[in-house]
């Protein structure tokens, strides 16, 4: 059935930009970081897999054991060493749009010229768990399946931790109203660094996945970053439930169209798609009529 | 009201016209790329400087105009070719233009993003699948002075707009929204229109510089032509320079084209770090370039 294969795969990548999506809104939505380099370390954590795997035979998920702790302190040193500098530089909340957006683009050509140096722009990949299993009458590989629930527990997980504790409705309300926050104690320096950083390990978890089953390069962030922003923007910023729908969506449309149409214009397919959410409902699929 | 300091901008240009006469092919074809860099960070400005809205979308504008002339060079007239280029360069800002800028300027960063990476997927789909070759020889007759003089002209025609678009009330207008954009729909200013106008506007410019400088590869694919290293390049030139003037553009693009020549002769596998490690200088130290810093420091 070729109809339900495509289906198959267009819901582990969507679960995949889903992922990734959640993490960009937590460092748009709550740091207020609109991060152009965050695919960069997908990337990265895509490499350090692959090396963890064929260097030291380190299986992909335990490598997300070692990849996601590391992603997170090192986006936390970023955030402090760099970007809180912009914080305390911006007036307004657009004025810290602008400059967090130059200073990412800068650190994305830095990550990405770094990458080019110790990998080349060859495309990479590895066999783990390349083994056909059928589901439904078609067959997938289960390192699909394997990303696909690591990443719902993943998501399921932070979904609770933002929903059900204290920690998380400290951050969602720094994402609603960071003035407010600080009157009812909440920390919002601190918030918006842990925010950042758990973007950042979030991205390195969907790096480790993405790595199992799809061929990447050194140059390929910046597809990432894109999708990622969209899924956000269609998905309503700061919402993970729209990241889960969004990310879903624009993984079947991909998909779809690289299966019945043409390989070829699946990044035309994304744009379409965001386009159409756009003009339909502005502030995303589940966001409030902001401004 | 003054039309004085034209006088001084005419003997410049006719000086720079007389180049070609006297100056050897290097020093030649490191003028022209000194001049792109000028219409393509002036053009630049001219929309994201007093909006503020960063547009990552420069080369796909340049790109735009280079394969208008790698298809079309051949069989039509050269003015022919020029003005449907800037067309199409126009007509695909103004599609994006409406479509994004009624929204946050977010979606705007995004969607430009996007747009070059975009437009180069769709050239190749089209090359692969309907013509069946991925690149295109671009056989114009022009020699390189040529190409120069068209180039000269251009920038002078950048400069121009810049400054008519300064002092009149469509310029006005558009100072007004990157003050307060709360503010300037109450004062009667339609932002949308104004945005785009502006849009389309640089975005021509952009790509007539594509369409000039495509007879100087002889061979583009969609890779050449859409390289994002151009639209990098050219908001660091900006952003250094300083985008709120019409003459700051011009301050980044002569030591950062000189140095960009340097850095690639001598550091080719390193020059993205290094270009990145300049723009994050530039963003951290000089954050309203250098014609911010000069006018901070005359307002003292």
């Amino acid at each position: 059935m070729i109809l339900i294969d495509a289906l198959l795969s267009g819901v582990t990548l969507g679960g995949m930009y889903a992922l990734i999506a959640m993490g960009l809104t937590l460092q748009y939505g709550v740091a207020r970081i609109m991060n152009l380099s965050y695919g960069e370390f997908l990337i990265a954590a895509a490499f350090l897999a692959f090396w963890f795997f064929t260097g030291l035979g380190v299986n992909p998920p335990a490598g997300l054991l070692l990849v996601v702790p590391l992603a997170f302190l090192v986006n936390w040193a970023i955030y402090r060493a760099l970007l809180t500098w912009l914080v305390a530089r911006a007036k307004t909340r657009a004025a810290l749009e602008v400059d967090s957006i130059l200073a990412t683009f800068g650190l994305l050509f830095v990550i990405q010229g770094i990458a080019l140096v110790a990998f080349g722009g060859a495309y990479y990949s590895y066999s783990y768990l390349a083994v056909p299993v059928s589901v439904l009458g078609s067959t997938i590989a289960a390192n699909r399946l394997v990303a696909l629930a690591a990443a719902a527990v993943i998501g399921g997980g932070l979904y609770l931790v933002m929903t059900r504790t204290r920690l998380g409705t400290a951050l969602r309300a720094v994402a609603v109203d960071p003035v407010a926050a600080q009157l009812v104690a909440i920390d919002i320096r601190a918030a918006a660094a842990f925010a950042f950083a758990l973007g950042g390990g979030l991205v390195a978890a969907g790096g480790v996945l993405v790595s199992m089953f799809l061929t990447f390069s050194a140059t390929m962030g910046v597809l990432f970053t894109m999708k990622a922003l969209i899924v956000v923007i269609m998905g309503g910023v700061g919402n993970l439930m729209g990241c889960l729908v969004a990310g879903l969506l624009l993984g079947l449309a991909e998909t779809l169209v690289s299966r019945f149409v043409d390989p070829g214009l699946t990044l035309a397919a994304t744009f379409t798609l965001f386009l159409g959410i756009l003009l339909w409902r502005p502030a995303g699929l589940f966001g409030k009529a902001a401004r | 009201m003054t039309f004085l300091p034209l006088i001084p901008a005419t003997l410049l240009v006719a000086a720079l016209a007389t180049l070609p006469l006297y100056a050897d092919g290097y020093c030649l074809s490191l003028s022209l790329s000194l001049l792109n860099y000028t219409v393509l960070a002036t053009a630049w400005a001219m929309f994201s400087g007093p909006t503020r809205y960063v547009s990552l979308a420069t080369v796909a504008f340049f790109g735009i105009g280079a394969y208008s002339v790698a298809v079309l060079g051949e069989v039509l007239p050269w003015p022919l070719v020029l003005l449907i280029a800037a067309a199409v360069g126009g007509a695909v800002a103004l599609l994006v233009g409406l479509s994004t800028l009624r929204l946050s300027g977010v979606y705007f960063v995004v969607f430009t993003f996007g747009l070059a990476e975009l437009i180069r997927q769709l050239v190749t789909w089209y090359e692969v699948n309907v013509t069946r070759a991925l690149g295109r020889y671009v056989f114009v007759d022009v020699t390189q002075a040529q190409i120069y003089w068209q180039m000269l002209a251009l920038a002078t025609l950048v400069f121009l707009t810049g400054w008519l678009v300064g002092r009149s009330r469509l310029g006005f207008a558009l100072r007004i929204i990157g003050d307060d954009e709360t503010v300037a729909p109450h004062v009667g200013i339609d932002i949308t229109i104004v945005k785009v106008a502006l849009f389309a506007l640089s975005a021509v410019f952009m790509t007539l510089a594509g369409a000039i400088m495509a007879p100087r590869w002889t061979y583009i694919d969609p890779a050449i032509a859409f390289n994002p290293m151009v639209s990098f390049q050219v908001l660091i030139m900006a952003l250094l320079g300083g985008a709120g003037r019409l003459y700051g553009p011009l301050l980044g693009v002569i030591p950062l084209t000189l140095l960009f020549e340097f850095l690639i002769a001598r550091f080719p596998n390193h020059f993205s770090i290094i270009l990145g490690l300049v723009f994050l200088v530039i963003v951290y130290l000089v954050p309203n370039g250098v014609a911010g810093l000069t006018a901070r420091r005359a307002a003292r």
